[in-house]
């Protein structure tokens, strides 16, 4: 009896929360990640598989050999350059959620300047080139959701969602028609990009330095934009009060413009990557773009828009997407079942949001 | 000649069934401001619980009834996140679709190349499906196509013209003012995402019992996200939804037919997407601003 | 209705204190107090959207607990609330049905339309049906809110400020409705800051501030002054040192200005005037006649479709707000947290808001945190801005500091013409004092002053010269010796002299 009144007196309510240490946010952190794992080895263990020996191939896969770090961190360069452009859209609250078709028409672009133009430049020239190309690529495909948003009025959530399908159609057209590779057999690739303009790769790994080195120099550039330059002020304020923005005179077209150059310019940089650096040649959609594009979301997120905490959140997830794979091999699982991390990561990161910004606070009503 | 056509017009009753159902459910979720991208989910999801549960008892309903409850089981995730803790709900779509992929991905490996011993089979209506010629088109088909179609009616009518419907209605548009009247936006908008999924499940449940002879890795094949795109080309009005969905699905089936002439399959298929474009660009350029027929706070969160 | 030691708090700050309140049947209970009293915190406790953390709530003679307002609605309450809770894109019936709990399920629009001839014929309050919401002015609005409360069998209706969006002819209009209805048995709660209306339209008045009842009289027997004592708690200077001064040159001049609202309607029609050094021109009239836009288009958050804006003598017509400001025209905005701060940004990245930009505060790329930093600090010492550091976010800031900071911000730039929207809406008095004080100051410093506001007062008090706008017109413009109280009112309802 006596419970049941104290019962209907508890009341719990929650309160934004105003203190908020560097310490307090961390601990948050790990533990959505630890509860994040724990669920996936949940997800696991009811699907039938043995949760202890699949984290631990996970782990050994990505990050507990040699061989696992090279590629974890091979599968980091893309997700780098991603995210570290996608932190400054999502700072202001541009919604990119078409890093996938970015990074494809960065591709586009640097395979026709391979293919067509440079095949007889010299590295030192070529490369830059190509990587520019990709850039430009990406960067133009990134502007048209920006002008569809300032001067139309569409959401950038669909437009960025129907331009990835596009792109990929685009691009499969490509490689079964025009662009099909005389040297391929009848594969649906295009032909290898000339020698002089493929990658270099650490001796031993797949990593293609060159583009690390950019993904490592881009972030630290896009930190130093976002908070100690102009621009990089008006990204933050369009992104924390629009109202504010429009009273303050920011140009939102301009300056929507420019934060799509970068995120889609960023991506289209991970496009080059993947052809020149990889592949070496342009193939399927979901091969070339592998999903990075909405890894590379969660990246960002879990970076909390840093783009300095993106680098290693990125080299976090590509340990999981390496770790994946690990596991498709060992535990035969489908190339899908990678998904389920992220999935699971990223809701266990978005609810922890809410624990960062709320605390619950219990109370005793007076009846 | 009039074979092909008949057999185009059956495959996209048949292709459009699945986007039909989907798109009504993300309608209703929509309308009360609750933005759900995670459809392609919620329909992998539906797909393998159906096929999983019709394969081991070998009945049908069961499997239907199994996807619809676990689409909206997936939906009430995205609810609680969104409407509980407030999240981003574009960031919560996705993170639902991810899982639902990976954990139809996964279900289903074993189940690869399988075939279902029952399948949705075509049901002739009594009087209409001896009709000569459309009855064989439009009557005979299965079940979840006369839902599909009865069920975007009903939602049409449910919106406009009952009390509840014009609740839900308000609640996307102004959530303030139906808190004011003693209604209850969160339970509203959970309901709308939660029946949302049960659609999308009863979706996926079609592609893996009807469309489809067995279970293959990636059978729903992005066409949740097609389904969200369907929903803004078709203003938010569930029948338009109708012609938007099976004006995609035929797009789907008939994009290779029209290679012979000529025309390359792939960029046949980004009419769906570049329409969408196109219907919003239009809706945008009205002069009249107050016709933009998305529900003025769809997508934003909202606390008393 | 009774209330009994209600208290409420919100994250820690009591917005209720041990509050005793109760109404008659046919009685007109006005509830005064300043912004932040505590006024609007009470009526949505009575209304169940908010539970009270201690105290009972009696409805004729039984404790009732309201867990919604649904609860409250079923107990006979209902709420006419500031701003209108209308779903704007819906039609009228569509709106009405919305709360109406006994509207049947399929097809509600016949027996709802039924129901409100009815109540036309009872109370004479007419409602265009079919119209959507948006397309009905700020009276109708009203109306159809009325109309809903009544409709769910409202015995106690509370109205929340509900002449801040009428003109004195319709206020009129509407104290004789409510009067009707207090004759016929119904409660009714005004809440209110304007003592004038107290006193016209109340029974009885009650005082809070700071959350607490300070006082309850019979409204025949108080005085405004008594009143405005108990409600700020000690005697209230009226005015505020205003001395004459000869009018400069003239800064801003307005010719044929046309403004389209949001709406696509014609908010500013032809609208001409101009602004001198040494001067104030105060803007008088109901919120909703242009003055929004008016100011929106001087100051270039919005585009004028004619006419012409000059300050100095250069045309700045539809130049952007950054060009604007850059000019000289400053401008302290009628919303002003939404608009005129980021709240989730530190104190010093507000305080250089528009200007961050500008030497020295930035270079080419990047900015120079030094300068903005140092900018901050002098503006928070210069304004008395009471905070603990210039480091933290802006949200942290009261009401008072927000808006000092803003128009410390805004002045510091050195303007040449101060538009200040609302300035002091919302605020406490010992903010409204400094903020008045600050725009005469700058007046008598040889700037321009534009000055909107909703507060008559305050505008008979500051200007030198008074604009009335009506239905997107400058009906007249009187000097401030010549001005009254009746013939403005006269003004803002369209009469023009």
């Amino acid at each position: 009896m006596k419970l049941k009144r104290t019962w209907e007196r508890l009341e719990f309510q929650w309160e934004e929360r105003t203190d908020r240490s560097l310490l307090f946010s961390v601990s948050v952190l790990l533990t959505a990640i630890v509860c994040g794992v724990l669920l996936i080895g949940a997800v696991f263990l009811s699907l039938g598989v043995d949760p202890v020996f699949a984290l631990k191939q996970i782990f050994l896969g990505s990050f507990g050999s040699l061989y696992g770090l090279k590629e974890s961190l091979t599968k980091a360069i893309p997700l780098f350059l991603i995210a570290g452009g996608l932190c400054v859209a999502y700072k202001a609250k541009f919604w990119n959620i078409g890093a996938e078709s970015q990074l494809l028409m960065g591709a586009v672009f640097s395979t026709w300047f391979g293919l067509n133009v440079g095949q007889s430049l010299p590295p030192s020239i070529g490369v830059p080139l190509l990587f520019l190309m990709g850039f430009l690529g990406g960067a133009l495909w990134g502007i048209i959701p920006a002008i569809l948003k300032v001067r139309f009025g569409i959401s950038e959530v669909i437009s960025t969602l129907m331009l990835n399908y596009i792109a990929a159609e685009f691009v499969t057209f490509l490689i079964v028609g025009p662009w099909k590779g005389a040297t391929k057999h009848g594969f649906p690739y295009t032909d290898d990009l000339p020698k002089a303009l493929i990658l270099d790769t650490l001796p031993g790994s797949r990593i293609h330095y060159i583009t690390l080195i950019l993904g490592i120099l881009l972030c630290i550039i896009l930190f130093i934009l976002l908070y100690r330059s102009k621009f990089g002020y008006e990204v933050r304020v369009i992104g924390e009060s629009p109202e504010a923005a429009r009273y303050a005179g920011i140009d939102f077209f301009k300056t929507s413009l420019l934060i799509m150059v970068i995120s889609g310019g960023a991506a289209g940089l991970a496009g080059v990557g993947e052809v020149a650096g990889i592949h070496h040649h342009l193939g399927y959609p979901g091969n070339i773009s592998a999903g990075y594009g909405f890894t590379a979301i969660i990246t960002a997120w879990l970076g909390k828009l840093n783009p300095l905490l993106t680098l290693i959140s990125g080299l976090f997830f590509a340990g999981i997407l390496v770790g994946g794979d690990a596991i498709q091999i060992s535990l035969r699982l489908p190339a899908a079942t990678v998904n389920i991390f992220n999935g699971i990561l990223l809701f266990v990161l978005i609810v922890s949001d809410y624990f960062l910004k709320h605390r619950l606070v219990l109370r005793f009503r007076q009846l | 000649m009039e074979g092909l056509i008949i057999s185009v017009i059956h495959r996209t009753c048949m292709a459009g069934t699945s986007l039909l159902l989907g798109t009504t459910g993300e309608i209703l979720t929509e309308r009360s401001g609750i933005l759900n991208l995670g459809v392609e989910g919620m329909m992998n999801i539906g797909a393998v619980t159906g096929f999983i549960v019709t394969y081991t008892t070998g009945n049908v309903l069961f499997g239907v009834l199994a996807a619809l409850l676990t689409g909206a089981v997936s939906a009430a995730l995205h609810g609680v996140v969104s409407i509980y803790f407030k999240a981003n709900q574009t960031v919560s779509g996705l993170a639902l679709s991810m899982l639902g992929v990976g954990l139809a991905g996964v279900m289903g490996k074993p189940y690869i190349g399988k075939q279902l011993p029952v399948k949705l089979e075509p049901v002739q209506l009594p009087l209409l499906g001896k009709i000569p010629l459309i009855g064989d088109l439009l009557f005979n088909q299965d079940l979840l196509f006369y839902a599909g179609l009865l069920l975007a009616v009903a939602a049409w009518f449910f919106l406009k013209w009952t009390r509840l419907g014009i609740r839900v209605r308000s609640v996307g548009e102004n959530p303030e003012a139906s808190e004011s009247q003693g209604i209850s936006v969160r339970w509203t908008r959970f309901f709308c995402t939660v029946a949302g999924g049960a659609f999308a499940g009863l979706g996926g449940a079609h592609i893996s019992l009807a469309y489809s002879t067995s279970w293959i890795e990636g059978l729903v094949a992005g066409r949740g996200w097609i389904v969200v795109g369907l929903t803004i080309f078709s203003l938010w009005n569930p029948l338009r939804g109708i012609a938007g969905a099976f004006l995609f699905g035929g797009i789907f089936v008939t994009q290779y037919l029209l290679q012979p002439l000529g025309v390359p399959p792939n960029l046949l298929a980004t009419l769906p997407y570049g329409t969408t474009l196109i219907v919003l660009l239009v809706d945008g350029l009205r002069k009249d601003h107050r016709s933009l027929h998305a529900p003025a706070q769809l997508g934003e969160p909202y606390s008393r | 209705m009774e209330m009994r030691n209600i208290s409420k708090s919100f994250d820690g700050f009591p917005a209720n204190k041990n509050i005793n309140l109760n109404i008659q049947a046919g009685e007109i209970l006005g509830l005064l107090g300043e912004n932040g009293a505590g006024k609007t915190t009470l009526m949505k406790i009575l209304y169940g959207l908010y539970r009270p953390d201690s105290g009972k709530i009696f409805v004729n003679g039984n404790e009732v607990v309201f867990r919604s307002p649904r609860d409250a609605i079923r107990m006979g309450i209902g709420m006419v609330h500031q701003h209108f809770m209308l779903v704007q894109n819906h039609t009228v019936l569509e709106n009405i049905i919305l709360g109406d709990e006994e509207a049947p399920f399929f097809f509600p629009h016949r027996a709802a339309e039924k129901k409100l001839l009815k109540f036309q014929k009872m109370y004479g309050l007419r409602v265009p049906l079919r119209s959507k919401v948006w397309q009905l002015s700020a009276g109708e609005q009203q109306r159809v809110e009325i109309v809903k409360a009544l409709l769910q069998g409202a015995g106690l209706l509370i109205l929340d400020e509900p002449t801040s969006v009428l003109t004195p002819q319709e206020s009129t209009e509407l104290f004789s409705i409510l009067r009707k209805m207090a004759n016929e048995g119904h409660g009714i709660i005004i809440i209110s800051h304007k003592l004038e209306e107290i006193l016209d339209i109340c029974h009885r008045v009650v005082v809070l501030r700071k959350g607490e009842v300070v006082g309850s009289a019979e409204a025949k027997k108080v005085t405004k002054r008594d009143l405005a004592r108990m409600m700020v708690g000690r005697d209230v200077v009226f005015s505020v040192d205003w001395k004459p001064a000869p009018k400069g040159e003239v800064v801003l001049e307005v010719e044929g200005l046309t403004v389209r609202s949001d709406r696509g309607t014609v908010a500013v029609r032809d609208v001409n005037f101009s602004i001198h050094r040494n001067e104030i021109l105060g803007i008088a009239g109901v919120a909703g006649n242009g003055q929004r836009e008016l100011v929106e288009a001087i100051t270039g958050i919005r585009k004028a479709e004619s006419g012409q804006v000059r300050i100095l003598g250069k045309d700045i017509t539809n130049q952007s707000a950054r060009v604007i400001h850059a000019e000289g025209i400053a401008h302290v905005p009628e919303e002003r947290i939404r608009f005129g701060t980021v709240p989730n940004l530190l104190i010093y990245e507000n305080a250089v808001l528009k200007r961050h930009h500008f030497a020295p505060f930035s270079d080419v790329v990047f900015l120079n945190y030094d300068e903005i930093k140092e900018n901050a600090e002098s503006i928070v010492r210069n304004f008395s801005i009471s905070s603990p550091s210039i480091h933290v976010p802006m949200k942290q800031l009261s009401g008072g500091n927000i808006q000092k900071l803003i128009v410390g911000r805004e002045v510091s730039a050195g303007p040449v013409l101060l538009v200040a929207s609302h300035p002091t809406y919302g605020l406490d008095v010992g903010a409204t004092e400094y903020i008045r004080k600050q725009l005469v100051k700058r007046r008598d410093e040889g700037e321009a002053v534009l000055l909107v506001s909703e507060d008559l007062e305050e505008i008979l008090e500051l200007s030198d010269r008074i604009a009335v706008m009506f239905e997107g017109k400058i009906v007249g413009i009187l000097d401030r010796q010549d001005a009254n109280i009746e013939e403005i009112g006269l003004m803002m309802a369209g009469v023009a002299l």
